[in-house]
């Protein structure tokens, strides 16, 4: 399948400091991938430099066949773009916008009215329509500047934190969108620091840190790479240590939360759960509560990091990058 | 549609969304409606008598001579509030909407400056009705009303090139919005509401050099005594030189902006 975009060594200095450092990455036409990181890890400024809003100082990068630095107009007639602030105009109705968005996209009066009719109601904004975008909902805004990015039917689509500050119900109604999208055969470059959305929406995965990509790959072969699931166990009553006993037979043991928690490594997920459950009636032991436990972006966050993402306890790279 | 064509229409979209945005923004339609309304009722009610002074210019009345002036001041902060409006967008970030279209970047500065120039052209027409409605007689009839009205279009035009560069450059509503004050002090030094020849110095020299004096000029002879062939030129020369250091500035401005985001 054809590369929509195509990184490489992609670099991007500001003044001494670099805040993206050698970005290689590829994302296959009609791909969800998912770009994930902490606040200031360099993933809007690489945004920015696929949108071709921000210069590189190295490397290269095509998006949708046209190169970002010598074929940046014809990148941006490929390309849809919601970025991270829901640049909105709040005096403006959302028809408007839309009706604006369009006119720069080159679509004639009539076509640009029907579009933007057709995509209101497609994001559920009809009745919103001729309110000014200052008085809509974070989620409204969100939808809007979805539609606006889709006014031009783009090949390419970038989202960028397109939930974030969301509540749930608004965000789904995001992801539903961007599945839609993506099944009508768009290609969509989405990046967010929710784990959950990475491992719901994108095919591929790319966490960045401090400005370097540190593991790509399908979520699965990334939880993969961490380890094999675990069994966790809930001691009703009996001994720990008999327990431990049982199960280092079946895998292997790892450090335990609690005095009443026993928790398992098993090489084959749920078939394991049978013979555990026998070694301990056989055993005599009492289980309150068995769980099958996989491992989540989020371990392998921690694994490629040293820390958890949605905690966001790291000092933020983009504000205070790595030096050159 | 040729290139031309569809670029001209995109102007006029941005032209359109600038100039709504300004009448939906009090604070952006006050200086160049209510302010000079107010200073113009305050200066003709309470300095009329200055038409009197020995070396004042034949005037049928100080509404008549104040009207180039209230005009002057309306285009000026029209320019001033083109910028700020510019400077806004760019810190919500509508400017990265127009910079990810496939658009020549230019247009969004030129769609700016259309909107700044349609502003100055209605304040113009705002001044035109209240001097006719307080009756003030415009001395060029209907060829000079319009030839004041376009040169206080195109000085728009001009002075909303240079708050667009200000703009661009700093990114900043509040850096705009502090030139305000330097605004009213360039434009009191110039002719726009005295007579050059009944000031002290060093206002006077100051005045003699200032560009805005040349366009209050040529906006003011139509309508004080008629279409005069040097005020004119010296009134367009001055709007095309401001014009040129304008684009000047926001281009380089737009270009800064873009290389470093």
């Amino acid at each position: 399948m054809p590369a929509a975009i195509v990184v490489e060594g992609l670099e991007r200095a500001f003044d001494e400091v670099l805040a993206v450092r050698g970005v290689d990455l590829e994302v296959d036409e009609g791909e969800i991938y998912g770009f994930l990181g902490p606040n200031g890890a360099g993933k809007t400024t690489t945004v920015r430099m696929l949108t071709t809003l921000l210069l590189p100082t190295g490397g290269r990068a095509t998006v949708a066949g046209h190169d970002i630095a010598s074929e940046a107009r014809a990148v941006r007639a490929s390309i849809g773009v919601a970025l991270q602030e829901a640049a909105l105009d709040p005096l403006m109705t959302g028809r408007e916008l839309i009706r604006l968005q369009a006119t720069l996209q080159g679509i004639p009066g009539a076509e640009g009215r029907r579009r933007a009719d057709s995509l209101l109601e497609r994001v559920d904004l009809v009745a919103a329509a001729d309110r000014r975008v200052g008085t809509y909902s974070g989620g409204m805004k969100r939808r809007l500047d979805l539609a606006a990015a889709l006014v031009h039917e783009p090949s390419v689509l970038f989202l960028d934190e397109p939930t974030t500050g969301l509540d749930p119900v608004s965000r789904k109604t995001i992801w539903d969108e961007v599945r839609t999208l993506n099944q009508a055969g768009t290609t969509v470059f989405l990046t967010t620091q929710y784990l959950e959305e990475a491992d719901q929406l994108a095919d591929n995965v790319g966490i960045i840190d401090s400005g370097t990509i540190v593991a790509e790959g399908t979520p699965e072969e990334l939880k993969a790479e961490i380890g094999n699931p675990h069994i966790q166990l809930q001691l009703a009553e009996g001994s720990i240590a008999l327990a431990e006993e049982v199960c280092t037979a079946i895998g292997k043991l790892l450090p335990p939360k609690d005095g009443r928690t026993v928790l398992v490594e098993v090489e084959n997920g749920a078939a394991d759960i049978p013979r555990v459950v026998r070694a301990l009636d056989e055993a005599g032991i009492e289980v309150e509560s068995l769980e099958l436990v996989r491992p989540t972006l989020d371990d392998v966050f921690v694994a490629k990091t040293g820390y958890h993402l949605e905690e966001d306890e790291k000092e933020p790279a983009g504000e205070e990058p790595v030096e050159a | 549609m040729s290139s031309f064509a569809t670029n001209a229409h995109i102007v006029r979209a941005l032209g359109m969304r600038s100039i709504r945005q300004t009448f939906r923004r009090p604070q952006l339609i006050a200086p160049i409606i209510i302010f000079p309304t107010l200073l113009l009722a305050i200066q003709t009610g309470g300095a009329g008598g200055a038409v009197n002074l020995p070396g004042f210019p034949p005037v049928q009345s100080f509404l008549q001579f104040m009207l180039a002036g209230a005009m002057m001041q309306s285009m000026m902060l029209a320019g001033n509030s083109g910028g700020i409006a510019l400077a806004v967008d760019i810190e919500m970030g509508f400017t990265d909407r127009l910079f990810s279209a496939p658009i020549p970047r230019f247009a969004i500065v030129l769609g700016r400056l259309a909107g700044t120039a349609a502003l100055g052209l209605f304040g113009a027409i705002w001044f035109f009705a209240i001097g006719l409605i307080f009756g003030a007689e415009i001395e060029g009839g209907v060829p000079g009303a319009l030839l004041a009205t376009a040169l206080v279009n195109a000085s728009a035009l001009a002075v909303g090139a240079i708050g667009a560069a200000i703009a661009l450059r700093t990114g900043s509503a509040s850096v705009v919005q502090g030139l305000f004050p330097l605004v009213l002090v360039v434009l009191f030094l110039s002719s726009a509401f005295f007579p050059q020849e009944l000031m002290i110095e060093p206002a006077k020299t100051i005045a003699a050099y200032n560009p805005l004096s040349f366009i209050a000029e040529g906006v003011r002879e139509p309508m004080i005594s008629g279409i005069d062939a040097t005020h004119t030129l010296e009134a367009v020369a001055a709007i095309l030189a401001i014009v040129l250091l304008g684009l000047t500035m926001s281009a380089r401005a737009l270009r800064h902006r873009l290389r470093v985001g």
